[in-house]
């Protein structure tokens, strides 16, 4: 296959690629670090700026376990370059909570003990928090619909659905079934 | 993941120079299949060209009262536009059908028709395909192949475009615009993908340094009879083993204009517009879809595990007829 010949010959042509210093805006903190191209958001927050709480589950954007908030939106930082996302707004589940309390998502989690072992946790109430954000899900339905990208394998989804529910019930102000 | 070199490019012009210059170079937008099948080992481009600051991300009217979707804009931003809802319905079904809130939330319409099969064995670099390494093998032949094509296969890659938003696109007739070096071209998107032949490795029509810059939508909509009917392993968040994209105009108990387009069943959308013909002046009863399926699939066959897309996509076809004809415009 010519392509694939010609990219194979020219990978090893390539002078070893220069790391560039980009600035994340992670939890309101403008953040400067040096990446390599091949960096991805996931590692980025973890490896160099120690935010451990996003996690990685399967690395293919699968689990929804790494679930971060870009711009509002919520997006699987293993599928996402860091050098992409030089200058962008990151929320991940450390800056989600004023202060020392708890994001209505985190109380509701608890009240409604939507986890076993918690490891897909923090990337179920960052999605949630879009999914609230993008005021499309009105059933329970919807919600299993729309959180279909965060997987659980302790398969604590009862919990989840009905912590997003109450949640979400809470932020419009008004009863939704 | 291989080493490469990242450029971020500013305009199209530069972009496309930039491909064109090196061989192993690939654009970046969304990322979500690309840097997969990186991490996979199956794609390893020398150099990234992230063209997410291209101006392409708009979607605007086009020309002759059709709606233009800018490459960039992602799949979050098309199926929830206000257009898209109000006058092609059917599109927003389709990719509302395909990948998670998060996928759709990073993934564009240029990187949607641009994505590779999901076939198990393209990924597994440990076994033969001739898709990502010509002249190895199909391993998916004589392999385990539930979720491969029954249509336009060929005895070199029987694998299928995994895409939703592409089968509604090209039951609504939509055009992609490219640019390249030899300057602007516009690709019926029943045109966009081929099949396989002896040269499964070449997904699409699109020449060497190429760019997507739009997919634009005909005026006709078909918002009032519509259907998306997508089969697959799991509720959710699964690539389908059929689906349909039905669209109808109905003139009383007769079928004016007639759309079908199937997904999961080749290495493009499958369309025949034989099916569609036959349609048209007819009414919808479950006999003539029984028809149109069988026009649709006269040339479909199994290769053992998927045998049963055969029937299913007969079955489909029907669901979705009837779910299109009896549609009424929400008040």
């Amino acid at each position: 296959m010519k392509t694939y010949a010609s990219s194979a010959t020219e990978r090893k042509a390539v002078p070893p690629p220069a790391k560039s210093w980009i600035t994340l805006k992670v939890n309101g903190t403008a953040r400067r670090l040096e990446v390599a191209p091949w960096t991805t958001l996931l590692d980025a927050l973890r490896e160099q700026l120690e935010l451990t709480g996003t996690k990685k589950g399967c690395d293919h954007g699968q689990c929804g376990a790494c679930t971060v908030l870009v711009e509002g939106r919520r997006i699987n930082a293993c599928l996402t370059l860091a050098v992409m996302k030089d200058g962008a707004e990151i929320r991940t589940i450390e800056g989600l909570a004023p202060g020392d309390g708890l994001h209505p998502l985190q109380q509701a989690f608890m009240d409604h003990d939507a986890f076993q072992c918690g490891y897909c946790t923090p990337g179920q109430i960052c999605s949630a928090v879009g999914l609230i954000a993008e005021g499309r899900a009105r059933t329970m339905d919807d919600i299993r619909e729309l959180m279909s990208g965060n997987i659980c394998r302790c398969g604590a989804y009862p919990g989840i659905v009905a912590a997003i529910h109450e949640a979400m019930r809470a932020d419009h102000g008004q009863a939704h079934r | 993941m291989n080493t490469f070199t990242y450029t971020r490019a500013d305009d199209v012009a530069s972009a496309v120079r930039a491909i064109a210059t090196e061989g192993g170079a690939r654009f970046i937008a969304g990322g979500t299949n690309l840097l997969d099948l990186m991490k996979e080992n199956v794609e390893h481009p020398s150099r990234l060209i992230d063209i997410t600051h291209l101006p392409l991300g708009e979607i605007r009217p086009g020309a002759e009262g059709g709606l233009r979707l800018g490459a960039l804009a992602t799949n979050t931003d098309v199926a929830y536009h206000p257009e898209v809802e109000r006058r092609y319905p059917l599109l927003s079904a389709a990719i509302l059908a395909g990948a998670s809130p998060q996928l759709r939330n990073m993934a564009s319409v240029g990187g949607n028709l641009m994505q590779r099969t999901r076939c198990p064995y393209f990924y597994d670099t440990a076994t033969p395909c001739n898709k990502r390494e010509p002249e190895t093998g199909c391993s998916a032949i004589d392999g385990v192949n539930r979720s491969h094509a029954i249509l336009g296969t060929s005895e070199y890659c029987i694998a299928t475009h995994p895409s939703d938003m592409c089968v509604a696109l090209a039951a609504l007739r939509a055009v992609v615009h490219v640019t390249g070096p030899a300057g602007d071209r516009a690709i019926p998107l029943a045109e966009f993908h081929r099949l396989p032949g002896d040269t499964p490795h070449v997904d699409t029509n699109l020449r060497p340094a190429e760019i997507i810059t739009a997919v634009e939508l005909p005026a006709r909509g078909f918002a009032d009879h519509h259907a998306y009917v997508k089969v697959r392993e799991r509720t959710s968040y699964a690539f389908a083993l059929v689906s349909v994209a039905a669209a109808l105009e109905m003139d009383g108990e007769t079928i004016s204009e007639a759309r079908l387009a199937l997904g999961g069943v080749a290495h493009k959308p499958w369309r025949d517009p034989e099916a569609d013909a036959l349609l048209r002046g007819r009414p919808a009863t479950r006999e003539n879809a029984q028809r149109a399926a069988g026009v649709l699939l006269r040339e479909a066959r199994g290769f053992g595990d998927n045998d049963f897309k055969i029937e299913l996509a007969r079955r489909a076809i029907a669901r979705a007829m009837a779910q299109a004809a009896d549609m009424r415009r929400r008040a």
